[in-house]
């Protein structure tokens, strides 16, 4: 096989793509601009952390089915980490927004970091409400007989029943974290390809 | 190289400064244990609430009148979800956006006939009790007008029902078969034989709870279980949970428009408060493409606290 012939190969020329875009050092860097030194950094690693406990919880539940949580004490402690981490995430997560939002972070050709972001924080938000609805308890029958009016106001009711547990439930554990899994990734893989938005030009100084 | 003019909400400029060391794999470990910690700490505080589910036959033992009442107006077609219109029936246009009914147009696909699901063919499915046989049989033999007609005179009496000795007592006149009909659902909800009726009409097993979660949310028993936990509409709705939890507290501006006029008052106020979220989402999506809105943290400043060793260093 000739060398113009691999180069030609799909693999290869998929490889030297992301290794292009996105060398090892860029991956994982082991410097970063001195101006990437705020408490406000903490919030993306933060928002990650917390998902990888929220995913990880939530996998210790799904081992034991949607009902074990009633009926074991060990159940109802995972069923708490699940819940704090899953509002430590969104804590995490919408101070990151509202910080990359004050620090312009679409700049510089960043603008579907940012979109991928927002659209991350709306899958996070409806596996929230699938999580909530998926209780088997008091609260998921009250708050799905309440989102049921809002969705069905828009047609889209018929086709995302939150009335319907087994529909939720695999929304829940299946659908929305394999989303939101990717779109994180590709947030992140953003974030490595085109570095850390730097800092608005010192206007005193432009001045 | 370009010519292109300097666009401070869309470019960034060229960083030609300092670098310093980052650990990136020792920060996402050292992240991910504080967030586990935390987590931890949180959980053993405070827990997480487990309120047991509502049954129809918890409902009918608490408030036998109570589930008689939602019973007749499953039958009379009062009910919430008797008239509620797509996607469930055809009683109602639903909620409009304008000259936009979006349910409507999608249509019903999730079919529910209150009379014939939460009524007749419960009451169908138990095995023979005296009476009740013979009381389907009229009311199935019966023409509309004739059941509506049995259905209203039922419906006048109904104010003074009672729940006398274990049964719903209503002094109605050509009510035919309807207080038989009422008065043995009523007992086969308090038996708990109501509940798996409403979940098995489909097969054997299922997932889907939406007919008896329509029959619950119709009665008032429901509504005053949730007022007392301070879940409804007007207490902020379903961004809370029971108990002193924080719940979805990230839906806070969409319960928000909840609170306020026009939407408290409005017969619309469901879609039209998801056409203003989904605009408003839009709009934070669209962001960087949005001049003056991308403009507004370079003129609020709020970066020059955030990046404020960067800007001591340079002046």
């Amino acid at each position: 096989m000739s060398t113009t012939e691999i180069d030609r190969q799909w693999t290869t020329r998929l490889r030297k793509r992301a290794t292009g875009k996105l060398p090892p050092e860029k991956l994982l860097p082991d410097t970063q601009p001195i101006y990437v030194s705020s408490w406000i950094y903490v919030f993306g690693v933060a928002t990650l952390a917390a998902l990888i406990v929220v995913i990880g919880t939530g996998v210790i539940l799904a081992i034991r089915g949607p009902l074990w949580w009633h009926q074991s004490f060990i159940g109802h402690f995972v069923n708490s980490l699940h819940l704090w981490s899953v509002e430590i995430f969104f804590f995490a997560m919408i101070v990151h927004l509202w910080g990359k939002f004050f620090m312009g972070a679409w700049r510089g050709g960043r603008q579907l970091t940012w979109m991928t972001g927002v659209v991350t924080f709306v899958a996070s938000i409806v596996t929230g409400l699938t999580g909530y609805v998926s209780q088997t308890n008091f609260d998921s029958q009250w708050i799905s007989t309440q989102a049921k009016d809002g969705i069905n106001a828009t047609g889209g009711g018929a086709y995302f029943n939150v009335l319907n547990f087994g529909q939720m439930l695999m929304w829940h554990i299946v659908l929305l974290p394999i989303a939101a899994v990717v779109l994180t990734g590709l947030h992140v893989l953003m974030v490595r390809i085109k570095g850390v938005v730097p800092p608005y030009e010192d206007e005193k100084k432009v001045a | 190289m370009s010519n292109k003019p300097f666009r401070p909400d869309v470019d960034a400029p060229e960083y030609k400064g300092g670098y310093s060391p980052y650990d990136i794999i020792k920060e996402g470990t050292i992240a991910i244990v504080i967030v586990a910690m935390l987590t931890l700490i949180l959980a053993v505080f405070f827990g997480s609430p487990d309120e047991k589910a509502v049954t129809v036959k918890s409902w009918s033992n608490a408030n036998p009148i109570d589930f008689a009442q939602t019973a007749l107006e499953e039958l009379n077609g009062t009910s919430g979800t008797a008239g509620y219109g797509a996607p469930y029936n055809h009683a109602a246009v639903g909620q409009k956006l304008g000259p936009l009914t979006l349910g409507k147009w999608v249509g019903v696909r999730i079919p529910i006939n209150t009379v014939s699901d939460f009524i007749v063919k419960p009451l169908e499915s138990q095995p023979a009790l005296p009476g009740l046989q013979s009381a389907l049989a009229q009311w199935n033999g019966a023409s509309s007008s004739t059941q509506n007609g049995w259905v209203t005179s039922y419906t006048n009496a109904a104010p003074k029902m009672s729940y006398t000795n274990g049964q719903v007592v209503v002094n109605a006149t050509n009510a035919g078969p309807v207080p038989v009909m009422i008065n043995d659902l009523t007992q086969m909800a308090r038996s708990g034989a109501l509940d798996q009726a409403l979940i098995t009409g489909s097969g054997y097993y299922t997932t889907d709870y939406t007919k008896p979660l329509l029959f619950l949310a119709d009665s008032e028993y429901f509504g005053s279980l949730a007022d007392k936990q301070h879940l409804t509409g007007s207490q902020w709705g379903m961004m809370n949970e029971t108990g002193q939890y924080p719940g979805q507290a990230w839906l806070w501006l969409y319960t928000f428009w909840y609170q306020i006029p026009p939407f408290n008052s409005s017969a619309n106020a469901d879609v039209l408060i998801w056409g203003m979220m989904m605009l408003l989402t839009g709009g934070l999506l669209l962001i960087p493409f949005i001049p003056g809105l991308r403009a507004i943290p370079r003129k609020t400043k709020v970066y020059r606290l955030i990046w404020r060793e960067h800007y001591n260093n340079h002046e």
